[in-house]
């Protein structure tokens, strides 16, 4: 890919084809995502972006096709293994624990990991970020506002120092105000060095910070560019941006 | 009369007529049930207090009582002025006792009428001339409408007299309740402290205290319940919120105090008490055991009886010259290390097919696994190893070298059950607070994002399942040593159904909710075949279980034990919320669709 030469993937797909029983989902998807980037998938209902996610994490395997972790085909790998290595999920609709902690909420996100100090130091790193969830460390994150649930989400996958952060619809269930908010976040932790893998349907707002991005229709990728170069696509414009 | 109301919404007389009748309609439901089941007349000879007052009476009078309390509860919700509580709670109390007491009225003149004997067995002359205290419909009609208006009178008017007053009387009339209905454990208590004297003093010779020592004890915690009052609270509200080591400190000492109960009090009870203490540990031990798989890992096992039985007739077979094929009569010891080995290997085979299915399927599948083991015990098939629906007879007592443990002394059950037990508390307090734990927790709330923050749901699930199995194991295992037998019956379905109600009603994923919870159900109300305290309910024991099961799911989903505090915090919210939806701020409304919303809440749990 153009612009990255030499440079090795993060985490990439590679001819990937999935199906749910008979249900051919990802139809020969191909994408990278390289160090330091912002990058986005968008795409309408069904058509197989949270099944990109769950591939890169490993909950879906590939029936054809390669996952690629820093170049290490990693098919046959769990979850588990991923996580260790610096892949890290935040669901859609946030999904806390809800009635464990906060704190308790944190520390899962860091549960692959034996670092006491480190998690210590992890821990101490969300507080700065985010004021709000020190405040809130007893109680349940099911009593916590939409807005305080989205940090502790992001917190939490944080919590296991990943290297790329993997987004499902930040902006699904936040009320607007938060949904700005929120991608704020998303665009000062990558400005901290992380790199960030985004799905969305708010292609607008998606594009409006990311780098690169990918549209996907039906389970094939159908444009692949430059988020400035998207937007200014009439094809994208009329079919997700609304205007035609 | 104007000085005693309260400013905010209505004068005495004007009262909310629809929640008054809906209360005084369950209440009249509620005590046409409750003399349709039979109760009051099967109560009926158990007397309490000699010559005026039977168990069979109480039953019936407390529901004016309860109701009436209830009716005149309002719900206070902070930051909303709240109506001062007066004579507007009474006269809803009076009118949901009167209406109770009508409908009770209305089914005598039915039982006068009609012979409805056929569908309803205890439609009998016998419960009209309980009703009627044998003195004719009016009169029976007449005293009952007017003696649950005054009840419920008197439930209302706890909410208006001054804290102390009620808190005093309420202990008071519960504990001439206990120490009345408890006659036979308190007996028993007495002479192991040589106190026989005085019981003897205190209760008539054909049972029920008489009605001078009803007088004098009543009187005596009147006063010391006066005098002590408030402390208690203040302890309790210390405790909470002491903080770190203090608070560690007070816990020790607790659990100090609780230990040299348990181990000091057997030796002072007698043969039944003990008995009952050693059924209450052999359940609660499957209680702590069922508490990890339920209520930390959150996977709904309703075949837990199968690893129970698997405990016990390993124990049997390893144990017993009688057993039919391969009687290698071990000691108990080394049988037990069997016992987790074959519970292990029991808790991986019904694990490994259910584990990738989630609630409801999981729910049904561990209940056939359940039933299967116990057909296959009884099986023709399996008959020549396990003796069929003959059982294994003759298994030994546990022999410890200074003392033997066996059925026929219920002291030395309780101290062995005590000893599995302490390992079970301890096993899940450890295990609660540790790496396993968390990912049990983490599956139990949302199993996929615990899979994605790398958790390994498969294997942490069959550890929930195998640490679970080993404690049923145990506690068949002493099952076995104490009967002296197994048969498949005495693995019966009900057995795992009983202690799921004993976790859920104690709270789940609450150690010490279950053990609150087992110490009320089986020991109180007894288990699916041994007696508890409150041996006169035999009957009713699992209509009362049932009814217990659904009035938890209802009004308290998160157990017994939970701070009150908590679980205020919990429902005010869900009340809110409830009349935030509905756009609407009327307390009866709200407070019904209170209880569906609880309810619902609880059944996602699962």
């Amino acid at each position: 890919m153009s612009g990255h030469d030499g440079a090795t993937a993060l985490l990439e797909l590679r001819q990937v084809n999935t199906h749910y029983g008979a249900v051919h989902i990802l139809k020969d998807v191909d994408l990278a995502i390289y160090p330091g980037e912002l990058v986005c998938l968008l795409g309408g209902n069904a058509s197989g972006k949270s099944t990109t996610l769950k591939t890169l994490l490993g909950m879906v395997t590939p029936t054809s096709g390669e996952v690629v972790l820093d170049g290490e085909v990693v098919n046959d790998k769990p979850t588990r293994y991923r996580v260790i290595n610096g892949v890290t999920m935040v669901p859609e609709n946030r999904r806390l624990f809800k009635r464990l902690s906060v704190r308790e909420n944190l520390e899962l996100g860091a549960y692959l990991r034996n670092d006491k100090d480190g998690i210590t130091e992890d821990l101490e790193k969300i507080y700065d970020l985010f004021p709000r969830v020190k405040e809130r460390l007893t109680q349940k994150a099911g009593t916590l506002s939409g807005g305080e649930q989205q940090m502790v989400a992001i917190g939490r996958a944080l919590m296991s120092r990943p290297r790329v952060l993997l987004m499902d619809e930040p902006s699904m269930g936040l009320a607007p105000a938060l949904v700005q908010q929120n991608f704020e976040l998303i665009r000062q932790i990558h400005a901290d060095g992380m790199s960030v893998f985004m799905v969305e349907q708010n292609a607008n707002m998606a594009l409006s910070i990311a780098d690169r991005g990918w549209v996907l229709q039906t389970g094939r990728v159908v444009l692949d560019d430059t988020a400035e170069a998207l937007l200014a696509n009439p094809e994208l414009r009329a079919s997700y941006l609304g205007e035609g | 009369m104007s000085a005693l109301v309260a400013p905010m919404p209505s004068s005495a007389i004007d009262q909310d007529w629809g929640k008054v009748l809906r209360w005084g309609l369950i209440c009249g439901g509620t005590l046409i049930a409750i003399c349709l089941v039979g109760m009051p007349v099967e109560l009926d000879r158990r007397e309490l207090i000699e010559r005026y007052l039977s168990l069979g009476y109480v039953s019936v009078l407390l529901i004016p009582i309860l109701i009436g309390r209830i009716a005149a509860t309002q719900v206070v919700l902070e930051g909303f002025e709240s109506r001062k509580q007066g004579l507007y709670d009474l006269v809803t109390g009076l009118m949901v006792g009167l209406l109770g007491g009508g409908c009770l009225s209305l089914l005598m003149l039915a039982l006068d009428s009609w012979n409805l004997r056929d569908p309803l067995v205890n439609w009998s002359p016998k419960l009209f001339r309980f009703l009627t205290y044998e003195n004719g419909m009016g009169f029976g009609a007449g005293a009952w409408i007017v003696t649950c208006g005054a009840l419920s009178l008197a439930g209302a008017a706890l909410h208006v007299v001054p804290a102390i007053v009620r808190r005093s009387t309420g202990t008071v009339v519960l504990s001439l309740l206990a120490l009345s209905i408890l006659e036979g454990a308190v007996d028993d208590l007495s002479e192991g402290f040589g106190l026989d004297w005085l019981t003897d003093l205190m209760y008539a010779k054909k049972g029920g205290l008489t009605l001078t020592s009803t007088i004098v004890v009543g009187a005596v915690i009147a006063v010391v319940s006066v005098l002590t009052s408030g402390r208690v609270k203040a302890a309790t509200n210390r405790y909470r919120d002491m903080q770190g080591a203090e608070r560690q400190k007070a816990s020790m000492i607790l659990f100090a105090v609780v230990a040299v109960l348990c181990i000091v009090l057997p030796m002072f009870l007698g043969k039944i008490m003990n008995e009952l203490l050693a059924n209450v540990g052999l359940f609660l031990l499957l209680a702590l055991g069922l508490n990890i798989v339920v209520g930390l890992a959150g996977l709904l096992d309703l075949g837990y009886v199968a690893f129970f039985a698997v405990g016990g007739y390993t124990t049997a077979v390893l144990t017993s010259p009688n057993s039919p094929f391969f009687a290698p009569e071990l000691h108990f010891g080394f049988a037990l290390i069997f016992v987790v080995i074959f519970a292990t290997i029991v808790g991986l085979l019904i694990g490994a097919p259910v584990i990738r299915m989630r609630g409801d399927y999981l729910a049904i599948v561990t209940l056939g696994f359940g039933e299967i083991i116990r057909l296959l015990f009884m099986s023709d098939w399996l008959g020549p190893y396990f003796g069929g629906a003959q059982g294994i007879t003759n298994v030994p007592g546990v022999d410890l070298g200074f003392a033997t443990v066996k059925g026929t002394d219920p002291r030395s059950v309780f101290y062995l059950v005590l000893f599995f037990c302490v390992i079970a508390i301890y096993v899940s307090w450890r295990l609660q607070a540790s790496r396993l734990g968390r990912a049990w927790m983490a599956i139990r709330e949302d199993e996929q994002v615990a899979e994605a923050m790398g958790i390994n749901t498969v294997s942490a699930k069959l550890m929930a399942f195998v640490v679970g199995a080993v404690l049923a194991a145990f506690s068949g295992a002493v099952l076995a040593a104490k009967v002296g037998s197994v048969f498949p019956t005495s693995f019966m379905i009900l057995i795992s159904i009983i202690i799921l109600v004993v976790v859920i009603v104690g709270g789940m994923g609450n150690i010490a909710g279950v053990m609150v919870g087992s110490f009320v159900l089986i020991g109180v109300l007894g288990g699916p075949k041994q007696p508890g305290l409150l041996q006169e309910f035999q009957n009713f024991k699992l209509l009362i279980y049932g009814m217990l099961l659904v009035f938890m799911m209802l009004k308290r989903p998160e157990g017994l034990v939970p701070s009150a505090r908590r679980s205020r915090e919990l429902h005010q919210e869900e009340f809110l919320q409830d009349a935030w939806l509905k756009g609407d701020k009327s307390d009866d409304d709200a407070d019904d669709e209170d209880a569906v919303n609880v309810g619902d809440g609880g059944g996602e749990e699962e």
